[in-house]
């Protein structure tokens, strides 16, 4: 047996960051508060009490959550294994369903315009799934799952987790090393827009979520200073051009 | 007397050797004989685009027209590799373009192709023909139009399933009136209308067009007119099939469909509406392989459809065909060689409320003789359905069954799944890939490592209780060459002690494994041709040798150290920083 593997904390449970965020997001961090080593904020190896539905036949080791509600198999990263393309359109179909059944009650809501908006998928290019996110200065761009994301607060933790805590995105896309990007602490340095339907860029947290959701096209981390300018709503075309992100 | 086969001899009969196993096995009988394979390999595959550099492979194979190349590995299909982790195109077009300017064919899959790269390709290859492209990224919809523009004998465009930056559809207008050479045109991957006008002009001036898959935004309206024009197509992916159409159109796209004599293959039938699905019914007979992963229609729409199949080799599936369908598929369906069925809930694994059980598997197993190849996606699966699968189909070759519930249990008799799967890999002897799930014991890995002898390529998620489950499967595979684990937990004493079984596949992959980072760094040390690389988000430098990594991914390779890693993957030779290993292994 390995003699300096520590075997973690009373529960003799090893604790061990999943695969989260990149490329694909995870609605429910596991949070474990202290803890010793480096792992202490960093999820666990996840086993059968973290999904409910199933009796737990296994070592019953597991810690307890300490308040972080235990993640549904679908809120693991990358599973089941289906590949993006699929995924997509699940979640197109699931919103259609739902949308329909919506209608079908009859309700009216505020959020019709929303609703409909995702129905129309048929010719439109809504795909309420993954977006790309461009951070400038950073060469590659990332993938974020807006359906992981309830919140803007929580859109904000993940971005900010995958370009400002490591920097990743040193290669350029032509194969070529670059120097890494010592990002600047306080995100004062950079402000997050998006492109919507209409190809405009907005500066994101002025509608309400389920709204940004629908209408969001992809995602910039833009320098604050190139930010200026760049109205929330309605811009005038000219205005428009001069911001229009390379 | 000289007994050697003269080269121009050797080549001769080398022209009718394709199989490049058969012409690995070749080259590896003297110095001459790997002369003249080398010189005259037309095709040439690297499985890991890692494992050997650009510049190597277009030296030894000077006549190469056609390559394919693949980049990342598998689990990057589920997001589990990082965006910027590698596989760049790049480097191997540079380097063909320079080299190899008579290169004609370019498959690539999971590569990070950028609009740099197809321009590139567009400039360089003059007879450029054949663009493949599976589960790639990186580029826009303005490099399929440096394609479409530049490559005069363009034959073969396709896109599977990748992540293209769609900027329109203007891409398609950019084929010349004079390129009349297209066999086949796959952009169902795009989201853009394109224009239905130029389609339709590039479509009738291409008389060899034999595979034309279409995308979502293509209306039923508009596809009528295309079958019109190209009535000899083989493959067809439709658009989108839920347009309301009137009684004109509609018996105008059943004459359409009548008059495809040819048509083997069908696809697309995105939000197909169930009165459409007798539109089909003309082809049924002749097709051999018929996608519905994608078709929204639910049962019992379908089993008119599918009692006209009598000629299917591949079927793909959503789950929505429940264990009816199944059984339908199974006494129609005599030719059936693989089945892939997905799972139609996106958030909801456990909302689904289809009918859908192992006994869907189990019928099709009992009525397809040459039943060789499965992907089943389920909530639930049991030992006994194993067990008869097992019996009834020993000329399985690959086996992929994806229990949707993590550590799910035979949910008849609570027991872990262990001898279902052992059943699997005792009967079928000819096994060679793999995918479990559901709860499983060292047990399951004991067995698979007992009989999987011909397994190559094996997946496990949530499975096994310690270090014996890895140990049991390095060990006992013998043919094994690609392995990945997600969410198991073990590592390094059974990575360790086997580790030089490492340099006799390809890939190994773990992700939320308990593989420690002084592991790491001794497989590193102890075996110089591996890469061993530690792709984690987290720095490294203060991280206790005991302490588990995130994911690794270790192949072997004769480029060495590549140099394009990201700030996130760790290697011994990029990071000399994070030291040596103190662990300790008995």
């Amino acid at each position: 047996m390995i003699t300096e593997l520590e075997m973690g904390k009373a529960e003799s449970e090893l604790e061990l960051g999943l695969g989260l965020s990149l490329g694909g997001g995870t609605a429910s961090k596991i949070v474990k508060p202290g803890g010793g080593g480096a792992w202490g904020e960093r999820g666990r190896l996840l086993t059968a009490k973290d999904f409910p539905s199933v009796g737990s036949k296994r070592a019953a080791d597991s810690a307890s959550h300490a308040g972080a509600s235990p993640p549904r198999s679908s809120q693991v990263v990358g599973w089941p294994p289906i590949g993006s393309h699929r995924m997509n359109s699940l979640v197109n179909n699931q919103a259609t369903k739902s949308a329909k059944e919506e209608e079908e009650d009859g309700k009216k809501k505020a959020k019709d315009d929303e609703t409909k908006d995702v129905t129309k998928k048929v010719n439109g290019k809504v795909q309420v799934g993954f977006i790309k996110v461009n951070m400038d200065g950073v060469a590659i761009g990332r993938k974020v799952d807006l359906n992981a994301h309830s919140s803007y607060e929580n859109l904000a933790q993940t971005l900010e987790d995958m370009f400002f805590r490591s920097s990743p995105g040193t290669i350029g896309l032509t194969g070529q090393f670059t120097k890494p990007l010592r990002l600047l602490d306080g995100s004062a340095e950079f402000v997050l827009t998006y492109e919507d339907k209409d190809g405009d860029w907005m500066l994101v947290g002025d509608v309400p979520w389920r709204m940004f959701i629908t209408s969001v096209k992809r995602l910039r981390v833009m320098k604050t200073s190139e930010a200026n300018g760049l109205a929330v709503r309605h811009q005038d075309p000219k205005e428009r051009q001069r911001n229009k992100p390379v | 007397m000289d007994l050697r086969l003269p080269s121009k001899v050797l080549e001769h009969i080398l022209s009718f050797v394709d199989s490049n196993e058969d012409r690995n096995s070749v080259s590896l009988v003297c110095k001459s004989w790997f002369e003249t394979e080398r010189r005259t390999r037309k095709r040439v595959i690297v499985r890991n685009c890692y494992a050997v550099t650009p510049e190597a492979v277009a030296r030894r194979f000077p006549e190469m027209r056609s390559l394919t190349l693949k980049g990342k590995p598998h689990f990057a299909d589920y997001n589990l590799v990082p965006d910027g982790w590698g596989g760049y195109a790049w480097p191997w077009i540079e380097a063909m373009a320079e080299k190899c300017p008579s290169l004609e064919e370019l498959r690539l899959k999971r590569m990070v192709v950028t609009d740099e790269c197809l321009e590139k390709i567009a400039a360089s290859f003059k007879d450029f023909k054949v663009l493949v492209l599976t589960s790639c990224e990186g580029f826009s919809t303005d490099g399929l139009a440096a394609i479409a523009v530049a490559c005069s004998n363009l034959r073969e465009l396709e896109l599977r399933e990748c992540i293209v930056e769609d900027l329109g559809g203007d891409w398609l207008s950019y084929f010349p009136e004079t390129l009349t050479s297209l066999v086949s045109l796959d952009f169902s991957c795009l989201d853009s209308e394109v224009k239905l006008s130029d389609l339709e002009r590039l479509v009738s001036r291409s008389p060899n067009l034999k595979s034309l898959k279409l995308n979502r935004a293509v209306s039923l309206d508009a596809l009528g007119s295309l079958l019109r024009l190209a009535p000899q197509l083989v493959e067809l992916g439709t658009g989108s099939f839920s347009d309301k159409l009137d009684q004109e159109a509609v018996s105008k796209l059943s004459q359409a469909f009548s008059e495809m004599k040819e048509l083997k293959s069908l696809s697309g039938l995105w939000d197909v509406l169930p009165e459409y699905i007798p539109l089909l019914y003309s082809v049924c007979p002749g097709l051999t392989s018929l996608n519905l992963s994608y078709a929204t229609v639910q049962m019992p729409d379908l089993l008119e459809l599918l009692t006209r199949c009598s000629n299917l080799q591949k079927l793909w599936v959503m789950d929505l065909i429940e264990d009816k369908g199944l059984e339908v598929v199974a006494s129609s369906c005599k030719e059936l060689r693989e089945l892939r069925v997905f799972p139609s809930g996106a958030e909801g694994l456990n909302d689904t409320n289809v009918a859908m059980t192992e006994q869907g598997l189990v019928s099709v197993s009992e009525g397809c003789p040459n039943l060789e190849s499965v992907l089943y996606f389920c909530v639930q699966f049991t030992n006994a359905a194993m067990v008869t699968i097992a019996r009834n189909r020993p000329n399985l070759k690959c086996f992929r069954l994806c229990v949707m519930e993590p550590f799910a249990p035979d949910h008849k008799t609570q027991k872990p799944l262990d001898e279902g799967f052992k059943a699997i890999v005792e009967r079928c002897k000819d096994l060679q890939r793999l995918s479990v799930s559901g709860l499983l014991t060292d047990k399951a890995f004991e067995y698979i490592g007992t009989h999987g002898k011909k397994l190559r390529m094996l997946s496990i998620a949530f499975a096994g209780d310690s270090d014996l489950m890895l140990h049991h499967l390095l060990s006992g595979c013998e043919s094994l060459n690609k392995l990945e684990i997600r969410d198991c937990p073990f590592g390094d004493t059974a990575l360790v002690a086997n580790a030089a079984k490492l340099e006799t596949m390809r890939s190994l992959w773990m992700s939320s494994c308990c593989v420690s980072f002084g592991a790491c760094k001794l497989l590193s040390q102890k075996m110089p041709k591996l890469n061993v690389e530690v792709i984690d988000e987290h720095p490294l430098e203060t991280r206790p040798d005991s302490s588990p990594v995130e994911r690794i991914y270790i192949y072997r390779t004769l480029a060495g150290p590549r140099l394009d890693m990201p700030e996130f993957v760790w290697t011994i030779q990029k990071n000399p920083e994070i030291g040596v290993s103190h662990l300790a292994i008995k």
